[in-house]
């Protein structure tokens, strides 16, 4: 197997070619958050957090979507970065109307879990406080815009796992908001499983059951791998 | 000149109130006005939420009485799915209301109000506090905090939490009781019950001693009581139906249904308070007057129902009347509840259903409307929620316990107002501050909750102003 050689703040590491920077700072130990990434789901770089400093480039670049290059020399938890870091996950609790204590997903959300990871005691930024509604017409599932921070983990799994393409991105620009089927409510699209892997993969309490209270919600975010592992290596005997 | 005297903030009270006396150019008091002057605004912004957030948001209305909405809104929730939850769950919200009463009625009694009669009216205000109370009988002030404790410890042992808990939920419980925690209980019941009849002791003597004229001048006049009693008119807390009683001691309207609320409560609105004003419907604005928390339960029911709590419900009859009218006797009620609720727990725990069977159940929207009623340690409290058909709330309308006695406590403050202040005040002349504090002190016996603040400690200053009629400042005293 091919491998790349490089350096991850000073430490050499080999992946293999064609891996991320992501895999390499992970062989390096070098924790680099995330939000929108998630193992089993190709990457979008939308949250920006795994931004690393790479020598010889101007721009700072994702590390979920950049390649291992032979010879990089990585950094990736520069002063800069860690102020970054911490201003994106503010600028994402601006953004949204995300109250913590009497949200579903409260003490199993990435997101809040971010803001103690980069040490975010509060946002330097004004809150939006938009209005956004509230999709409760699917009869198991509810879509709470308010606390959607458009990661797309949603979208990626539907189409890449279950392969029914309910969700996309509607709108542009801080108009952005998820769609489901031609941007209807959930419960009248058709393609939907219900299978509820979205709301498995949901970092936030965006999706959720509908019997879940303030709490309540436990996602499983490593269905994807799973999933994906076991159709890479046909475990079930119908593939 | 006409002036007005403001008592702001009230102090050893929950949330964020002011009191005015309205005095005419001659010095007489002319108007008394009790002003919540805080905004909340729960009612529209829950405006398009899932009704099944509603227990988790509403609780955080109050940090002392979170498990009163959280029980309205699991109840009315309950409505919506149109189930009826199961035996235990039933019993562990029992047990919540009860753990809920006890720790409430504690605070009120043994923080916030016995200050006033164990340290004096006249006392220094900078100590006439819980830790004033730890200074002078730090005996009395643990076991009271004790007190307290066992009823938060219960409510934290059944919700994972002390404050906040999102423990109730639509269709039931969230989770059973452990062994340990019943254990526990039991445990802990025989002091509770022993600081209790201490309570009771050193309260009785005070009523027979130097708070007789209290009992007299404090909020005594004639209105209608409503509470929850069960069907056969027992004292009842979480089920039941809604009961009133008249001054004389006639039942108004008994066994009503909380659905129909609206046909026999109406809310009136003033513009100097953000606090609303309930009022019994059939008699009208003002005249409907009436009271709710632990002095009108105590009043609609027939009887208690438990051996303990009965005698001591006969003995606050016997020297307050029956119905009582006198608003001080609200203390004296709220320990007569924590002896109820004291009972009813431990029959309760020894009950086999609280710990067996199914707790929750889970169904799917199937009404549009529902009201929900719970006893909160304050009162009778109505959550009425609209939604739509796929379950987002379109209206709220939250009748709290202190809205209900709203009326009630500016008549006691009127009246305490005409009994200690001097008529006329003189030109010019500084009302004493132990005076304010029996005004204040009249709205502490019906312990209102205005917010989710809690200013147990009593250090929130006072700020007292002398204004004109054209709302010049004339005079300021700061307290604390």
């Amino acid at each position: 197997m091919a491998v790349v050689t490089l350096n991850v703040n000073g430490q050499d590491v080999a992946v293999p070619a064609g891996a991320s920077l992501l895999e390499a700072t992970r062989a390096a130990a070098a924790d680099v958050p995330t939000l929108c990434h998630l193992d089993g789901l190709n990457p979008v770089s939308s949250c920006r957090l795994c931004l690393v400093e790479v020598e010889g480039s101007t721009k700072l670049l994702p590390a979920c979507s950049t390649a291992a290059a032979e010879g990089m020399v990585v950094h990736t938890h520069t002063p800069r970065l860690k102020e970054y870091r911490r201003m994106t996950v503010e600028l994402f609790f601006a953004e949204g109307n995300h109250v913590c204590a009497v949200c579903v997903a409260n003490t199993h959300c990435e997101l809040q879990d971010m803001a103690v990871t980069v040490g975010m005691d509060h946002s330097r930024f004004p809150y939006q406080y938009p209005q956004r509604p509230v999709d409760a017409s699917h009869p198991q599932f509810t879509l709470d815009h308010n606390r959607c921070i458009l990661c797309t983990r949603c979208v990626r799994v539907c189409d890449e796992i279950e392969g029914a393409h309910v969700w996309d991105i509607g709108s542009r620009g801080g108009q952005c908001h998820i769609v489901a089927g031609l941007d209807e409510p959930w419960g009248q699209v058709q393609a939907c499983t219900s299978c509820g892997k979205c709301v498995e993969v949901c970092p936030t309490g965006a999706l959720f059951r509908n019997t879940d209270t303030t709490a309540e919600k436990q996602p499983d975010a490593s269905l994807p791998a799973l999933l994906r592992s076991a159709r890479d290596q046909h475990r079930w005997h119908n593939q | 000149m006409t002036r007005t005297v403001i008592i702001d903030p009230v102090t050893r009270i929950e949330g964020h109130a002011k009191i005015t006396l309205h005095l005419d150019d001659a010095g007489h008091l002319t108007d008394t006005r009790f002003h919540v002057v805080e905004y909340r605004g729960f009612e529209k912004f829950c405006e398009g939420r899932p009704f099944t957030e509603m227990a988790g948001i509403t609780a955080r209305i109050c940090g002392i009485c979170p498990v009163s909405h959280l029980l309205a809104a699991a109840k009315t929730g309950d409505k919506l799915l149109a189930l009826s939850i199961p035996p235990a769950a039933d019993k562990l919200r029992r047990l919540l209301n009860l753990a809920q009463l006890t720790q409430s009625h504690a605070l009120s009694f043994f923080h916030l109000s016995s200050p006033d009669f164990l340290l004096g009216w006249e006392s220094d205000p900078a100590k006439r506090n819980v830790f004033g109370l730890m200074a002078a009988d730090p005996d009395l002030a643990r076991a009271g905090i004790r007190l307290r404790q066992f009823g938060q410890q219960i409510l934290e042992l059944l919700g994972g939490r002390k404050i906040h808990s999102a423990w109730a939920v639509p269709g039931g419980v969230r989770s059973p009781l452990s062994q340990e925690a019943r254990d526990w209980i039991l445990d802990r019941l025989p002091e509770a019950r022993a600081t209790v009849t201490l309570a009771l002791e050193l309260y009785k003597k005070l009523l027979d001693g130097p708070l007789q004229k209290e009992q007299r001048v404090f909020g005594d006049f004639p209105s209608l009581f409503m509470g929850l009693v069960t069907p056969n008119g027992l004292w009842e807390h979480i089920e039941g139906r809604i009961r009133f009683r008249d001054a004389t001691g006639a039942i108004v309207a008994d066994q009503l249904s909380e659905d129909d609320y609206a046909d026999f409560l109406g809310e009136a609105v003033e513009p100097w308070s953000y606090l609303k004003f309930p009022y019994y419907k059939p008699l009208g604005y003002p005249d409907g007057i009436y009271r709710v928390g632990p002095l009108a339960r105590l009043n609609v029911c027939d009887s208690i129902g438990t051996p303990w709590a009965d005698r001591e419900l006969a003995e606050l009859r016997q020297r307050s009347g029956q119905p009582v009218t006198s608003s001080f006797a609200y203390h004296h009620a709220r320990l007569v509840e924590i002896v109820a609720c004291l009972e009813a727990i431990e029959i309760l725990v020894a009950d086999p259903d609280l710990m067996h069977g199914r707790i929750r159940l889970r169904a799917s929207l199937n009404r549009n409307e529902a009201v929900g009623v719970s006893e909160a340690p304050r009162g009778t409290l109505f959550h009425h929620y609209k939604v739509d058909d796929d379950g987002l709330l379109t209206s709220v309308n939250l009748i709290i316990a202190t809205g209900q006695n709203n009326l009630a406590m500016n008549r006691t403050v009127h009246q305490i107002a005409r009994e200690y202040i001097p008529d006329p005040v003189p030109a010019g002349a500084e009302i004493p501050e132990a005076m304010l504090n029996r005004v204040e002190a009249g709205i502490r016996c019906f312990d209102p909750c205005l917010s989710c603040s809690t200013h147990a400690a009593g250090q929130m200053p006072l700020r007292l102003q002398l204004l004109a009629a054209d709302g010049t400042v004339l005079a300021e005293r700061l307290r604390g």
